[in-house]
């Protein structure tokens, strides 16, 4: 490399190749493998420990063969987790398996389950517990009724009224309704039937 | 910096507030020198708030912790997009983005409408204004201000909640608040011609872009919202009728009532009353999901912090409503249909019954989001309506607006005669019977399921012979090669055929909806080494087996990642690595809030989803859960096409309704329409 007069800095072909294999060769030198943090530690046990516990989360029990049962899921799915999260308690408590709630609401019923009893008579008793509002929808009785059918009948009253409004619209153009004025497209009947049946035919 | 946010927020409000005076009195007066003011005020409140945005980015990136909203959402590790996106995380940072993004959107609105609308202009720029204001309001009066300083300067802010640090948080809110946002552009029009009694058709043409665009926004939205619910949220699925979720498809529902509604009033100059309602009625919808995301009136896991905002949404939301429909009211007779319906079977009355479905279902899931309020107020008792009350009354309403996507396009406008109905129904009908035959044959019993696969037979047929009609009569009347036929059919009908694709993607999406009722599931513990199994829907049968745990720290976080192989009947498919996240601040300082990030694995047929609950004992053995989702990623393929319809339809040009019609091969003019 050469200084020129004004301050800057010539540079030749090979400074700027050597330059080149310089920086290169000393990023390689100064590459060292990531220090790799251990994550388990073997034969300690059917499986190994884990560095730290802690960060996976709190403990958990295994899961047992009650855990996966379709009918205890059913019930599950119909009541509401408490911990604010929205959910029925099965989808909580199988979502990131962080909740603490919804497990302690799996337990119990399956505690009443052991006991004997039917899946109405587990919601029953969720009710008696925690009040209607423990139920992911509300039942059908009472002024709840009103929510599941005011939809519907709403809907099935507009469309009446609106099939009503559209016949009456309807028999109110058909007297307004003036015959197209035949002379000014000067086409004969027959081809005026021809236009109607290619109209006819196309896509509309 | 924040002195600066603070100034600016002060000088857009006072300007805000002179526009939207200046602008409904010289809409009113007809005097151009208000009108004039009025237009350069809104720009001057964006600039203003582009300003306030700008210091408050400017808070965000230089870590100034003494200011609450940075300390509250941002962390010196938090990552740079995070940071970013770390405006619109927080309730005050959201209003600031909300009032920005609307004044832009007026302002652009001032600049790109036509000339020939411009006695509309001053209203729109005085009714952005008012509402700009209105956000800068609450900002400054309602203790929401994000430029609020702490009496001390922590070391390290809270940092951004753990679920919102996934790339849905960059996109998603800001989607849906452009949705939102832009429904105002199409509300101050109608309130500029409800002023002004210039009540044609005239009206519609200027907004036009515009719903499409706010529509278009909520469906980008809405798709991206649910993408994120199901890749970050760990509970196998993507839409929970959540309030918040609700509050989205609300006004969503009521703006493609309109873009349907609409044609018939530009066609054959009905529905004014409808249409005229169903804008302001979006707009009110809009406010109503602000005002449940940020009153904490109802329980949402969505719902920013419960504050008294909620009080002034509310205040707002009724004075609008009232002084809206009190306008609409008085305009009522200058409503007057231009034509009448000639025939019940018709495409106008097609466009109506469509209407009645949408707005059917609006009121549906409005009435389920708020039965408990109204329970409390009633019977005393707050009630919990979930998932299976909104399924129960939706579903079948979903179907049958599914049926009239198909149905609609196929009848014709004005009248259709019997051999017409005959022969546009033969082959999409055969289509939809012949789907359904194989799908019992095959084995499928659920009712729901079959019914929405059945009718989507249905109406992909219908496209696909509204397409075939289209190029081959171009094809008969240019001689154009097939390819070219359908790409300029496409291209020189866009509003036509981009609301085909549309209606595709709508098929899809309703199909993979579908797929849902044949999910699987199954929990299990498992060593390392030890495998579960599970059988899809399609007959496979998937082996995921648990391989060990590795822990590592990454930027923010540190991660406990369980390493899953999964087989599908014997064949190796790849490796899933679901992980436990418990995440640090700047310091190192755990902020206790942990978060679970499922592995997937999406197939053409089925996604494979699995949760890595925690371990047991502090053992490699852990804890799963394994779902088994079919057709979810046809969710997100139906949302694509959805958007790439909707674009089509908005993009620009395509020449004069009488020339597109021509140049689609429809040499026809309606009796009565001007050439």
């Amino acid at each position: 490399m050469t200084r020129r007069y004004d301050a800057t800095w010539y540079v030749g072909r090979r400074d700027f190749l050597v330059l080149g294999a310089g920086t290169f060769l000393s990023v390689v030198a100064s590459w060292r493998r990531t220090t790799q943090q251990p994550d388990s530690l073997p034969g300690t046990g059917p499986a190994g420990r884990l560095w730290d516990p802690a960060r996976a989360g709190r403990p958990l029990p295994p899961v047992t063969a009650a855990d996966n049962d379709a009918a205890i899921q059913v019930i599950e799915k119909q009541i509401h987790c408490t911990c604010g999260c929205n959910l029925d308690v099965y989808t909580c408590r199988t979502t990131d398996f962080t909740c603490t709630v919804s497990p302690a609401m799996h337990q119990r019923v399956l505690a009443l389950a052991h006991q004997g009893r039917s899946g109405q008579q587990i919601l029953d008793q969720f009710v008696r517990e925690n009040g209607i509002a423990i139920l992911m929808a509300p039942p059908k009785r009472g002024f709840n009724l009103a929510g599941y059918f005011v939809p519907s009948v709403t809907i099935v009253v507009a469309g009446v009224a609106l099939t009503l409004v559209l016949r009456r619209w309807v028999r109110a153009a058909r007297p307004a309704a003036q015959p197209a004025p035949r002379g000014d497209a000067g086409a004969t009947p027959e081809e005026l039937a021809r236009l109607r049946r290619e109209l006819e035919r196309l896509p509309s | 910096m924040t002195v600066l946010g603070n100034l600016a927020l002060w000088l857009a409000l006072l300007v805000g507030v002179w526009g939207a005076l200046a602008g409904f009195v010289g809409g009113r007066q007809a005097r151009s020198d208000l009108a004039y003011s009025a237009r350069r005020a809104v720009f001057a409140m964006c600039g203003a708030l582009l300003v306030a945005v700008f210091a408050l980015e400017w808070a965000l990136f230089q870590h100034d912790f003494n200011v609450e909203y940075v300390a509250a959402y941002t962390s010196r590790n938090l990552p740079i997009f995070y940071t970013w996106s770390a405006l619109y995380a927080g309730q005050k940072g959201s209003l600031l983005f909300w009032a920005t993004v609307l004044s832009l959107f007026g302002s652009l609105a001032l600049v790109l409408t036509p000339r020939r609308h411009s006695d509309l202009l001053p209203t729109v720029a005085g009714v952005v204004a008012l509402v700009a204001s209105f956000f800068i309001s609450v900002m400054l009066f309602g203790h929401a201000n994000p430029f609020q300083r702490l009496p001390y300067t922590p070391l390290d802010g809270s940092g951004l909640n753990p679920q919102l640090q996934n790339p849905g948080m960059v996109f998603h809110p800001p989607m849906l608040y452009l949705g939102y946002i832009s429904i105002t552009i199409p509300f101050a029009f109608a309130i500029a011609a409800l002023l002004s009694k210039r009540l044609d058709a005239d009206w519609l043409v200027a907004i036009r872009k515009w719903t499409l665009l706010s529509w278009l926004f909520l469906s980008i939205g809405i798709c991206l919202g649910m993408w994120w619910a199901y890749v970050e949220l760990g509970w196998g699925g993507y839409w929970a009728w959540d309030p918040v979720e609700n509050a989205s498809l609300l006004p969503w529902l009521t703006m493609t009532a309109f873009l349907h509604s609409v044609m018939v009033q530009e066609k054959r100059g009905m529905l004014k009353k409808w249409n005229l309602a169903l804008i302001i009625g979006s707009w009110l919808l809009s406010i109503f999901g602000t005002f449940i995301t940020r009153s904490g009136v109802i329980s949402s896991v969505h719902s920013f912090t419960q504050s008294s905002v909620g009080y002034f949404f509310l205040a707002f939301l009724l004075v609008a409503a009232a002084a809206s429909f009190t306008l609409y009211a008085t305009r009522l007779p200058l409503l007057t249909a231009e034509t009448q319906l000639e025939s019940m079977v018709s495409r106008e009355a097609s466009f109506l019954f469509n209407n009645l479905l949408l707005i059917g279902i609006a009121f549906s899931v409005l009435w389920g989001t708020l039965f408990p309020i109204l329970s409390e107020l009633v019977q005393g008792t707050k009630v919990t309506v979930g998932p299976p009350f909104f399924n129960q009354v939706n579903v079948p309403l979903g179907l049958a607006l599914l049926a009239l996507t198909g149905i609609g396009p196929l009848i014709a406008w004005r009248r259709a005669s019997l051999p017409n109905l005959r022969r546009q129904f033969a082959v999409p009908a055969t289509a939809g019977g012949l789907t359904l035959l194989v799908l019992l044959v095959g084995g499928m019993r659920d009712l729901d399921a079959l019914l929405a696969i059945a009718l989507g037979g249905f109406v992909t047929a219908t496209i696909v012979q509204e397409f075939a009609r289209g190029t081959r009569a171009r094809h008969r009347q240019y001689g154009e090669a097939y390819v070219f036929a359908f790409a300029r059919l496409l291209a020189r009908n866009r509003r036509r055929y981009g609301g085909y694709i549309v209606h595709t993607g709508m098929v899809i999406l309703f199909v993979a909806f579908a797929g849902m009722a044949f999910k699987t599931e199954t929990e299990a513990t498992l060593r390392p080494g030890e495998s579960a199994s599970l059988k899809s829907p399609y007959g496979y049968t998937y082996a995921f087996t648990h391989l060990g745990i590795s822990q590592y720290d990454a930027l923010n976080r540190q991660v406990t990642a369980a390493t899953v192989e999964v087989r599908r009947n014997g064949k190796l498919l790849g490796i899933l690595a679901p992980e436990k996240r418990q995440h640090v601040d700047g310091l190192g300082r755990p902020t206790f809030q942990p978060s679970t990030e499922p592995g997937i694995m999406s197939l053409l047929r089925e996604d494979l989803y699995v949760v890595f609950g925690g371990t047991v004992d502090g053992t490699e053995q852990a804890v799963f859960r394994f779902t088994i989702n079919p057709l979810v990623w046809w969710v997100w393929y139906g949302g694509m096409i959805v958007a790439l319809g909707g674009l089509i339809v908005m993009w620009p040009g395509g020449g004069s309704p009488a020339a597109r019609r021509a140049q689609a091969g429809y040499a026809v003019r309606l009796v009565g329409e001007k050439p």
